[in-house]
């Protein structure tokens, strides 16, 4: 009992405060990208405090709730949009036997609870009864339709190579040379995971100088602060993910299990920094180039693993 | 160059490369910003070389510049001589919610009473307090530069080939082209090929003018109240002329209208 209670409390650590770390790497590393400082007075030193202050700052915000909402939908958005993130990482090891809850099953419910995340975004698209709103919400789902099949794809490359769907299996399955055999699904996987949490440069739902600010346009206060933390709490996960499925988790060669976690920190961070990198160095995508790269890029390149990991696992075998 | 995704690896290289350099941020409130010389910040105003000639005012496109003055009379300065009157300058005030910072003023000053000064944080909160009055603009006057050294290659400034050209006439010096006055100078020395140059009279009408055309002077580098006053007043009447070449040593000595 009291071993479940640290554990939820662990994830519900790390899902607060691992957001919070990327939304900081974020605006430093962005500032610098561009030649910026940044923030640099929350807090006294180089602005740490940022997000603390920004937290802040949208709970004091008042709550505007236009008229033509539809009030439960709307108001149950954020939450359908943030929990999901949070289950996710109850799946995620992040040691040897440091699982929160070992699912034999660990990959099928991480893949699918992601998919919820969407289903928060289509709420507050239609719920808020707004035409930004909705063309938001429609370019999230046509979204999420092009981009789930090669995530699911390219995630059942892994598990077809280490022969389980336990995301610990997997990872303790891994071998270094799996970095290469499984290149083309790890980069499949990572982008369709961009896209999935509608990161720029796949921010076409949001896309602020087009749609006000897609489905969030009506949403303000702390449910705006909300979703925004669904953002980087989707980036932590994404960046998890594609760290037990290709990059073997805990494991370095060469250094202790033991400090697993550690590993795990480093290379989710290391992840993350590449897709703050990413939105910063690349312009949003059109709406025709998203499914383009979808269908005509991600599609086949993860089938074609599909085929090359089978070959290659019944040849080891 | 033509590999596929090239483009995209180079767009990354360029933010990593960026994130590894010092950003550009001037961090302005708590570091002052590196501004470049002759900046135009606030127009400060030097009284006592102010006429009250109104040219500033009449020149100013946005007639932002208020200026009230009297007369008062002088007594007279030798027995028997006429009493002469002079303007006395009662309000100066620049409003710089109208200043475009065209500098017009500046330039159409013939006493060098207004300059640039690079201070620009006198921000305020109601309109009316961007009209600064004399003492204001008295203020500003401290934080005016040094003017920029002559370029030793440039030709003299037209106030010290004035003087010198008063000074050849009071000396009497006929030998006009050569000048053996003028070469003693050290600063001639350094360029002897100008000192065949008969001087430039370009200027006649300020030939009579030394004193507010010394130009070595410059109200900048005296303290404020220690300074000469009114020199410009006795500039407006003819003077003996100052020393050729070498600016008078004790800043009283331009002034002559005493």
């Amino acid at each position: 009992m009291l071993d479940t209670a640290l554990k939820v409390l662990g994830v519900l650590a790390a899902f607060l405060v691992l957001p919070l770390l990327v939304g900081q790497l974020e605006h430093k590393t962005m500032a610098h990208m561009q030649s910026r400082l940044g923030p640099m007075y929350a807090g006294g030193f180089h602005g740490w405090a940022q997000l603390v202050a920004d937290g802040v700052k949208f709970v004091q915000k008042g709550e505007v709730v236009p008229a033509a909402v539809d009030r439960p939908v709307y108001r149950l958005a954020p939450a359908v949009a943030l929990l999901p993130y949070l289950l996710v990482l109850v799946v995620v090891p992040v040691g040897a036997g440091r699982v929160a809850s070992s699912l034999d099953l660990g990959l099928f419910f991480a893949l699918a609870v992601t998919g919820i995340g969407v289903v928060g975004m289509l709420m507050a698209a239609w719920a808020s009864a707004n035409k930004y709103s909705l063309i938001g919400g429609l370019r999230g789902a046509a979204q999420l339709l092009a981009y789930e099949l090669p995530l699911v794809l390219a995630a059942v490359s892994p598990a077809m190579a280490a022969g389980t769907l336990s995301l610990s299996g997997i990872v303790e399955a891994w071998k270094p040379w799996w970095l290469i055999w499984q290149a083309p699904a790890a980069v499949v996987f990572f982008i369709a995971g961009l896209a999935e949490i509608r990161r720029p440069p796949f921010d076409m739902p949001l896309a602020e100088s087009e749609l006000v600010f897609g489905y969030l346009t009506e949403y303000t206060g702390l449910r705006f602060a909300l979703f925004i933390l669904a953002e980087y709490a989707g980036i932590v996960v994404i960046s998890a993910l594609t760290t037990v499925l290709f990059l073997g988790g805990w494991r370095i060669p060469g250094l202790p299990d033991s400090l697993g976690p550690l590993w795990t920190l480093v290379k989710v961070g290391l992840l993350s920094f590449v897709v703050i990198w990413v939105r910063v160095s690349y312009p949003r995508l059109r709406e025709d180039q998203l499914q383009r790269l979808a269908w005509l890029g991600l599609v086949p390149v993860a089938l074609a693993q599909l085929v090359l990991t089978g070959v290659v696992a019944v040849a080891v075998a | 160059m033509n590999v596929p995704g090239s483009g995209l690896a180079r767009g990354l290289a360029v933010t990593l490369r960026t994130m590894t350099r010092r950003a550009a941020t001037r961090q302005y409130p708590d570091v002052p910003p590196d501004l470049p010389p002759r900046s135009r910040g606030v127009i400060a105003l030097f009284e006592e070389n102010c006429t009250v000639c109104m040219l500033c005012a009449r020149e100013c496109p946005d007639w932002c510049i208020y200026i009230d003055s009297h007369k008062e009379t002088m007594p007279a300065r030798e027995e028997g001589a006429r009493a002469r009157q002079r303007n006395v300058l009662d309000r100066f005030a620049i409003d710089f919610a109208l200043c475009m910072y065209c500098g017009i003023c500046i330039e159409a000053c013939p006493f060098d009473a207004l300059f640039w000064s690079p201070e620009f944080e006198y921000a305020e909160y109601d309109i009316l307090e961007l009209t600064h009055e004399k003492d204001r603009l008295r203020e500003w006057m401290w934080t005016v530069p040094p003017p920029p050294a002559q370029d030793p290659l440039g030709e003299p400034a037209k106030e010290v080939l004035a003087a010198e050209k008063a000074a050849g006439k009071a000396t009497d010096a006929p030998a006009r082209p050569d000048r053996p006055a003028r070469t003693e100078r050290p600063v001639r020395t350094e360029r002897p090929a100008r000192t065949e140059r008969p001087a430039r009279v370009d200027s006649p009408a300020r030939a009579d003018r030394p004193t507010a055309a010394d130009g070595a002077e410059r109200p900048a580098k005296l303290d404020g109240p220690d300074r000469p006053a009114a020199p410009a007043v006795g500039a407006a009447e003819p003077v003996e002329p100052v020393e050729p070449g070498e600016p008078p040593a004790e800043p009283g000595g331009a002034g002559g209208g005493q």
